[in-house]
Parts: structure tokens; sequence; C-alpha cells
């Protein structure tokens, strides 16, 4: 049992992967067990990353170094003080991010399984779910820049083919297109800047890059890649266009799905900003870059999703504008990462409220893909134009839609309004003005899930849709175990800012702590 | 006090919010109560009257997602006509924006 907890980093990838490999087999030979097969491999995933969570929040930072004997140094006597072997290293932030990875991704298989019951090709489908999951936790877990971008890649190849799994007439497969190609270059870009740090630092561990940096313009070129290529990941304005042209195609569940992939990118935008650079640049720039990246977000986001008539492209543009919440919160405390007066008064929480929304967003985001995917299921219609009076067929559907959508618009008391008020007062108190539009952002979007649920369920009964009937009992599942969280996290945000919040944003302002756990020894 | 979330100027308690709305929601179920019970469901009186002519379908009153915010898309017009064609469609102009991106951000950051 304790080989299996000191070995539990390894098992996050270990795990899904292993199941992947094995699913096209079991689908070929035991087709009867194939649903309990992903179901099981999804819940032995999230396990393993709730276990390894835990031990960071209860334990402290993990580093887990490959091929080296338990307690070993991450960096052996006789490598000059450089760590050479690949290196995981779990703090504060990987953990926030993994649990919410983990729930998102357990709620998603179970919708899958039932909602993908009739389609052919689901062994391809559920191996390529659990490589992208492998790809998430790989991404937030891993202390070594080239592994990032492995886990980068594998990413963004399986949330590429994800995407083209239903190939509808060949949308499907033009949208998967264009994810594939801007993502490709992203990476590629994150590729370039790795290989300028690794050119000045013969290094690829990022706590013994973050120890050397310095000042140099080689690594404001490779700084200026990262956050570029990592907002784009994130879908971020202006780098967001092909995001809506994906999500908008992909099976709904994926979709879901690939929110939390998005997310991998921003982990790593704010991983590579404030881990590995920020003791040495001036974060006040650095900073307003990313909450200009923000706003922008939050605004064209907003703005693109009030006319549009695709459910599922509205939903799309809204995740872009909800991207930009996060960045404006964790842009005010970079802003001010310098500042311990302004830092202590409202940058952490800036920071905290930031990375609230991240999990807030995985939740609510993933909630409404999957009720909007419910409603598709039945009708097989994405249009709003087309659907109305669902609420009279669809009740639990209409329920957890409602929810998700008070949660997105900041209506208390879900979780929501919780990090959003968070930004909104820490926000104020560096800039009025953003804090205003953030507001504003937030009644257009009240506005825009008004329209939305008004088409979808609201009016009377409609001939057409007189036969429709609500979903299966696992989709419904899956819907109630992201509502739980919506419902949860709002009424004690207390508690989760406390038990996760907090250490994530300490984890990342801190990059003292993160340089020691690796060069120090750490587990 | 469980619930009591500090957010830098003074603390949200969505529990106390809980507490405060299911009062006001039962107040309000009370003066509803107190109302004359004088509906008949399915009678003559729930029907709308539209000016004395037939209800139309029922397809025909609902109000379709394409109809709603109009006037808000046509107050911006302006803005709108200039957004939505940076969104073609078109991958090179994707990773033209990027690149922009990339260029801005870098001259940015060199020059502050």
């Amino acid at each position: 049992m304790n080989m299996l907890l000191d070995n539990m980093p390894a098992l996050l990838i270990a795990v899904p992967l292993f199941f992947a490999f094995l699913i096209p087999i079991i689908g070929k030979f035991a087709p009867k067990i194939h649903d309990v097969w992903i179901i099981l491999a999804s819940f032995v995933s999230s396990l393993t990353a709730v276990i390894t969570a835990v031990t960071v929040f209860t334990k402290g930072t993990i580093v887990y170094v490959f091929g080296a004997a338990a307690g070993s140094p991450a960096a052996p006597i006789d490598s000059g003080g450089i760590p050479f072997r690949i290196i995981f290293t779990i703090d504060g932030f990987c953990a926030f991010m993994l649990l919410s990875a983990a729930i998102v991704s357990f709620a998603v298989v179970l919708y899958l399984v039932s909602s993908q019951k009739e389609r052919s090709g689901k062994s391809e489908l559920y191996a390529l779910y659990l490589l992208l999951t492998a790809g998430i936790f790989g991404m937030v877990s891993t202390g070594d820049l080239f592994n990032f971008f492995v886990f980068l890649e594998i990413n963004s190849l399986a949330g590429a083919a994800l995407v083209s799994y239903h190939r509808k007439g060949g949308i499907a497969a033009e949208g998967a297109l264009k994810y594939l190609i801007v993502n490709t270059v992203g990476g590629l870009m994150v590729l370039f800047g790795i290989g300028l740090l690794y050119a000045q630092y013969n290094s690829l561990n990022m706590a013994f890059i973050a120890s050397q940096m310095s000042f140099t313009t080689v690594n404001i070129v490779a700084l200026v890649l990262f956050i570029t290529a990592l907002a784009m990941k994130a879908g971020s304005v202006p780098f967001h266009f092909a995001t809506p042209d994906a999500y908008s195609v992909a099976p709904s569940g994926i979709t879901a799905a690939m929110i939390v992939a998005s997310q991998a990118g921003l982990y790593g935008l704010f991983r590579i900003v404030f881990t590995l650079y920020g003791d040495i640049f001036n974060t006040v720039t650095i900073g307003w870059v990313v909450i200009i990246l923000g706003v922008l977000s939050m605004v064209i986001g907003v703005t693109m999703a009030i006319p549009q008539k695709d459910v599922k492209r509205l939903l799309a543009y809204h995740a872009v504008s909800q991207t930009g919440y996060m960045l404006l919160g964790v842009g005010v405390a970079l802003a001010v990462l310098g500042d311990p007066l302004a830092m202590a008064a409202f940058g952490q929480t800036a920071m905290e409220g930031g990375l609230f929304h991240i999990i807030n967003h995985a939740m609510y985001k993933g909630l409404l893909f999957l009720a909007v995917g419910a409603v598709i299921y039945r009708t097989g219609v994405w249009s709003l134009n087309k659907m109305g009076g669902l609420g009279h067929n669809m009740k639990w559907t209409m329920i957890f839609f409602l929810i998700g959508a008070l949660a997105i618009a900041g209506i208390p008391p879900f979780n929501g309004f919780a990090s959003k008020l968070m930004i909104y007062e820490s926000v104020f108190a560096f800039n009025p003005a953003l804090s205003i539009i953030a507001m504003v952002v937030s009644i257009l979007t009240l506005a825009s899930f008004m329209k939305v649920f008004h088409s979808m369920f609201m009016g009377p009964q409609l001939p057409e849709y007189a036969e429709v009937k609500e979903v299966p009992k696992l989709m419904i599942a899956g819907m109630v175990i992201l509502t739980i969280f919506v419902i949860g996290f709002g009424l004690v945000p207390d508690l989760v800012v406390n038990n996760l919040i907090t250490p994530a944003a300490d984890a990342l302002i801190n990059n003292g702590a993160y340089i020691t756990a690796v060069l120090g020894g750490g587990l | 006090m469980i619930g009591d979330l500090i957010t830098g100027y003074g603390f949200w308690n969505p529990l106390i919010w809980v507490v405060v709305m299911a009062t006001g929601l039962l107040f309000a179920w009370l003066i509803w109560r107190c109302g004359e019970s004088d509906y008949d469901k399915g009678t003559e009186q729930t029907k709308p009257y539209l000016s004395g002519n037939d209800e139309p379908e029922k397809g025909a009153v609902h109000i379709r997602g394409g109809n709603m915010y109009w006037g808000f898309t046509q107050a911006l017009k302006g803005y709108y006509d200039k957004l939505v064609p940076l969104h073609s469609g078109v991958v090179n102009d994707y990773l033209a924006w990027f690149l922009i991106g990339v260029i801005v951000i870098f001259v940015v950051v060199i020059v502050l």
C-alpha cells in the first residue's frame, strides 16, 4: 500500500495510459464489459489524482524523481547541482488543478457512456479521452519543461481527434483541423521558448531554471512566446478564434472535458510567469499584459456570444469570456507582485478570486455543456431558433441548465458569485474601471443566458418536441456530480478558499518554496 | 463562522443569504395564500385574450432565440460590423492574429 502511495505521481500518468491501451482490446473481445471498463478507468484515474492532491494539501509539495530510489535528491551529487531526471513537482497549485480535472473527467465519462451508447467507434473515443486525461494530469504535474511540452501535445492531439469524433458532414473535421493547426503552432512556440531557456541554462528543470533566471532579451523573447502560446491554449482573445470553431462541433461531453484541457494551458501560463520568471522582471508590465488579455476576452467573448444562434457556439464564446475573469484576477496579482502592501491589501484576494474562478468555471461550464448536450441528444437540434418548450419534457435537464446559467452569471448563492465577488472587490481596489467592466460583462452574461434558457426551455410545448423525453439516468448522474460542486462551492466558499485556493495561490506567489522543494530535496 | 468568505472590502456569507431568501419566500407565499382562489385551470378564464382573435398555433407564439436582443445588436451595429468579420473561419487569419499578438506583446514588454 505504501509503495502505491509513494508512486502515486507516476500512476497519475500510468493509470489512464494503461486503461487507454487496453480499451480497444476490451472493445473487441469483451464488448459487454466495455462501458464498465471505461467507468472503472476514469474512476481509478480520478481517484489517483484526488489522492495525490490530498497528499499535497496535507503533507506539502511532492517531488517525484522518475528512475531514482525513494528519498534520493532531485539533483544527484555528481550532477553539478542540475536535476537531469524527469521530475514531477506537485505543489498546491498543481494539486488544485488535479482536483478540478479529476472531478470533471469522471462526471463526463458517466455522461459519455450513456450518450454514446448507440455510436460506433467507442473504443477509440474512450482511448483518446483517457489520453486527454493523461495529457492534462501530466501538464499540471510535471516539473520539467520538455515534459510539459510533450503533455501539451498529447492534450492538443487527443483533443483535436475527439473534436472530430462525430463527422457531421465534415464540419467537425474542419473544426478539429483548425484547432489542431493553431495548437500545433502554439506548441511549436512553446518548444522554441523551451529551447531558448535550455540553451542558456543547460537544464529543462523548472525549479533549476527559476533559480538561475536572469533578465536578458532572450529570456523575454521566451516569455512572450510562452504567454501567447499558452493564452491561445486557454482560449484568450485575440488567440481564441479556433476555440468556438472546435467547441461547437465536438460531442458535448467532450467539450466539457475540453474546458479543463484549456485550463491546463492557463496553468502553464501562470506557472511560467510566476514560478520561472516571478523574481526577475517588471511584473507590472506583464501583469498589465495579462489584465488586458483578460479584459479583451471578457468583453469580446460575451459580446460575440449574445448574437449567436448555435447554442454550443454561444457557450464556447462564454468560455472565452469567463477565461477573461481568471486572467484579470491573476493579472492584477501579478501587477502588484513586487509591492508587498498592495499584495496584502488586495493582490492576494485577486489571485485567489482568479484561481477560484478556474475550478468554478470547470464545474458550471462543464454542467452547461452537458445540459445543452442532453437537449441536442434528444432533439438533434443546435439552433436556438428551432428550440422551445423543452422544459415540459426535460425537467431535470432544465433545472441543471438553470443552475449552471445562474452560476456563470454570478448569481448567489452559486459558486460563480463567490469567485466573481472576490475579483470585483479586489480589482476595484487596483483599478475601479476594470471592476466595472467585469460587472457589466456579468450582466451581459446573465442577459445572454436568459435568452438561451427562454429559447430552449420556456414557452408552450411545441408539437415537434411532443415525444421528447428526459435523458437516461447516467447522463443525469454526470450532471448531478457537477451540480453538487456548483452548489456546494457556492454555499461554503470559505472552506474551498481556505483549503484549496489559498494553498494554490501561495504556491504561485512564493516561487522560492517551489525551487527549494526540488533543489533542496522535498518529500 | 462557516460560510464567511473574506472578499477584500468585507465578507460574503451565502448561508445567511439562503436563510434571508427563504424567509422572504415564506412571507411571499403567506401573502399569496391570503389571495382569493378563483383560478380554474382549463377554463375560459385561462385562455389569452387577443382582441377577439383566435389563439395562434403553439409554435407561432414562442419567441425564438433569433428574435431576442435584436435591439442590442442593432444599437451596436458599428461594433459588430467590425468584430464579426474578424471571426472569418479562415485558419490563416487565426495564425495572423497570433503573430500580431506575439509582436505587440513583445514590443510592449521590451519598451515598458
